[in-house]
């Protein structure tokens, strides 16, 4: 046996555990729940019957479903592109001072590390109305009229989705300043000497070059902000992803459906529509993406 | 001396033997019960007197945190395993019973007589479907007017004397409420959690007392869409939108506005005496709730344990012994001192009528009712979402009122088709 082939594989090798890994509790449930959405599998039932596309039929025709998605893609379309605007502009900044560069860094990457469970309990405490709510105390200092956020279902959902895009500046911000730092100095030198403006050296150099990592960001965050689960969970009132469904992401309507109904069945297909959804949302984004980042 | 040791030789040999029997004997059995301090360590207790009368039976405890109980009890069907005598919430039991994980109690140990006279009328109701017992409680729940006695004598009240009717309710708790500058409520004059309390205060005391029951006789029914059942609503709205004396969500829940002393009165239930008395520096008091046109109404909910359905011969022995000792007059009297909970026997119910507490919430028990729920959660639900539309989207209470009937009466059709 030659080297590269024992190379190899040994490569295979380690390869596979990770493999076995993935196909166990990853690939095989997945295939498994494929199985179970065409059932009427509930937790309560000893046995149950193959129901064909029922399951599927019942999920896209329940109002509260069609709201649950109409929900998630407001989480996404609003989330992602403020996130991603919100953390270059950050990271530019950042990487243009001198001093208490590390300190900044560290309060912005900050939310990020901390647990979601905890970051959106002080929020919906500082969301609150008078007279316990931090916020609403603020606005009441300043004589400005106190707002509901997380109790009125027209700004519950913003009110929500401010506290996820504040947790995902900290990963945003932080994968920006490490692409900031692989742009060569010198084009950005030359681009100077031969006169060109600040601007003209962020829209012609800077931002073409971070295409890729921005590319890889919107994917990310939007991949996130469609599973948005934890902060709707852990702010809307007994974790309802109320008032009147306005918060509820599919997520959590999936979650409802499989351990407070216990119609697995169902919740299932409910999160192949998700899968399915996550799926087209990436993929237009990749060839969107792949035509600007060839440069 | 050889005799002697001859006979030592058969008696040591003899114990042996018994003492092999003895375990081999030995019946273990499992219970299921969610995690709440007061009641896990009362019941270690009482398995422990159990075992020591009942040597040949071991008891197990195992505990789930509340939030994943229900999940957990789901969970264990499909894998098999479970415990023998579980604790479920009384709103859970169609449920249970429909996936016939109950199994009827044997009719030897517990007749329908031994529920018609141990138990308060609604019990005997609740656990019994299609005339046969599931179930057996230690202990049941009711609501009471709750008010804070100091934040009372600011108000220029006498501390003593609680609202009567529903009509003094509202004048009490106009008086109050407190607003800041901008108008903003800062201080609850009544408490309205639809989803604490509030939706069982609707559904069984208020759709009661304004004369629409909210259900037939069967449970099957909703009878609660016509005016008076609208009337019932629009009054629990008006204290939210007309006087602004409380809304949901205010300072968190109910219940943090009341301890937090934000609120000044909440209707809240029983289980909730050990919590408030634990508070530092809250004086308050329990009254009966308020009349209307003088009928009373009171809601009463539970906390019960079954047999699973696949238990058999020396087990199912071993769980009716347990569940008839967890249930006995001397398990309530523990139950009420350690946990709060009241005994869902009259007679033991009769000896606390002196508790300034318990003897309130005992006083609702012989009028209370217990709603019949097919989905605890997802009738919660409806009824929260009704309180919402009206008061977050301005829609006419009438016409909530009558698609909230309609989606409730869709829930408890598909359940028993």
């Amino acid at each position: 046996m030659t080297l590269a082939k024992k190379r190899a594989i040994t490569a295979y090798v380690f390869l596979a555990l990770p493999l076995v890994f993935f196909i166990g509790v990853r690939f095989g449930p997945m295939l498994y729940m494929m199985g179970r959405s065409l059932t009427d599998w509930s937790l309560l039932r000893k046995s149950n019957q193959f129901l064909g596309l029922a399951n599927f039929a019942a999920v896209l025709g329940d109002p509260v479903f069609g709201k649950a998605m109409a929900n998630t893609a407001r989480y996404a379309l609003v989330g992602a592109p403020i996130v991603i605007a919100l953390s270059l502009a950050v990271a530019l900044l950042l990487n243009g001072i001198a001093r208490g560069k590390g300190l900044f860094r560290l309060i912005y990457v900050l939310p990020y590390i901390t647990p979601v469970v905890a970051v959106s309990w002080v929020w919906r405490w500082m969301y609150q109305s008078p007279p316990m709510g931090l916020i609403n105390r603020l606005l009441g200092a300043l004589g400005l009229p106190a707002h509901a956020f997380i109790n009125n279902p027209k700004e519950a959902l913003y009110s929500i989705l401010g506290v996820g895009i504040w947790v995902e500046m900290g990963y945003c911000v932080t994968i920006f300043l490490a692409g900031i730092q692989t742009i060569p100095q010198d084009c950005i030198e030359a681009a100077r000497i031969d006169g060109a403006s600040e601007s003209r050296v962020l829209r012609s150099i800077i931002l073409p070059l971070l295409m890729p990592i921005t590319f890889f960001l919107a994917i990310m965050e939007g991949i996130q902000f469609l599973r948005i689960f934890t902060p709707v969970y852990n702010m809307s009132s007994q974790a309802m992803g109320g008032p009147l469904d306005s918060t509820k992401s599919a997520a959590l309507y999936i979650y409802q459906t499989a351990f407070t109904k216990f119609e697995m069945g169902r919740a299932a297909s409910a999160s192949l529509i998700l899968f399915a959804v996550i799926m087209v949302v990436t993929l237009v984004q990749v060839r969107f993406f792949d035509k600007k980042t060839n440069y | 001396m050889k005799r002697f040791r001859g006979i030592g030789l058969v008696l040591i040999v003899l114990m042996v033997l018994a003492a092999q029997a003895a375990t081999a004997e030995q019946v273990k059995i499992t219970y299921w019960q969610y995690f709440y301090q007061t009641k896990v360590e009362l019941m270690d207790k009482l398995i422990a007197q159990f075992e020591a009368k009942n040597p040949d039976i071991k008891v197990e405890q195992v505990t789930f945190p509340y939030e994943s109980y229900n999940q957990k009890v789901a969970a264990s069907i499909p894998a098999g395993e479970g415990p023998d005598v579980i604790n479920l919430f009384g709103g859970w039991l169609p449920m249970y019973v429909k996936a016939n994980y109950l199994q009827e109690l044997p009719k030897a140990a517990f007749p329908a007589s031994y529920f018609k006279s141990t138990y308060y009328p609604f019990v005997a109701d609740s656990v019994q479907f299609g005339g046969k017992y599931y179930s057996a409680p230690t202990a049941v729940r009711t609501l009471a007017l709750i008010w804070n006695k100091k934040l009372f004598k600011e108000a220029g009240l006498d501390p003593n004397v609680p609202p009567k009717t529903l009509d003094e309710l509202v004048a009490f708790s106009k008086k109050l409420s407190k607003y800041d500058a901008q108008g903003n409520l800062v201080q609850a004059g009544l408490a309205m959690q639809p989803n604490g309390q509030g939706h069982s205060y609707i559904r069984e005391v208020l759709f009661r007392q304004f004369g629409a029951a909210p259900y037939d006789a069967t449970g099957r029914k909703v009878t609660y869409n016509n005016a008076n059942g609208v009337a019932a609503v629009q009054w629990y709205m008006d204290r939210i939108m007309k006087d602004k004396v409380g809304y949901p969500n205010f300072s968190t829940d109910d219940v943090t506005a009341f301890k937090a002393q934000l609120a000044a009165m909440n209707i809240d239930g029983s289980f909730r005496i050990a919590t408030l008395k634990a508070v530092k520096d809250l004086e308050w008091g329990a009254a009966e709730l308020p009349t209307y046109k003088g009928v009373k109404s009171n809601f009463a909910s539970f906390w019960t344990h079954g047999i699973v359905a696949g238990v058999t011969g020396k087990k199912l022995d071993a769980s009716v012994k347990f569940l008839k000792f967890i249930t006995s007059p001397e398990a309530m009297e523990q139950w009420l001192a350690a946990v709060g909970e009241l005994p869902a026997n009259p007679k033991i119910g009769e000896k606390h009528k002196d508790d300034p507490y318990v003897s309130i919430f005992l006083k609702g028990l012989p009028y209370a009712h217990a709603t019949a729920y097919v989905d605890e959660a997802g009738q919660r639900t409806l009824f929260v979402n009704m309180i919402d539309e009206i008061n977050l989207k301005g829609s006419k209470t009438a016409d909530v009122v009558a698609t909230t009937a309609a989606q409730e009466q869709k829930l408890i059709d598909d359940f028993w088709k």
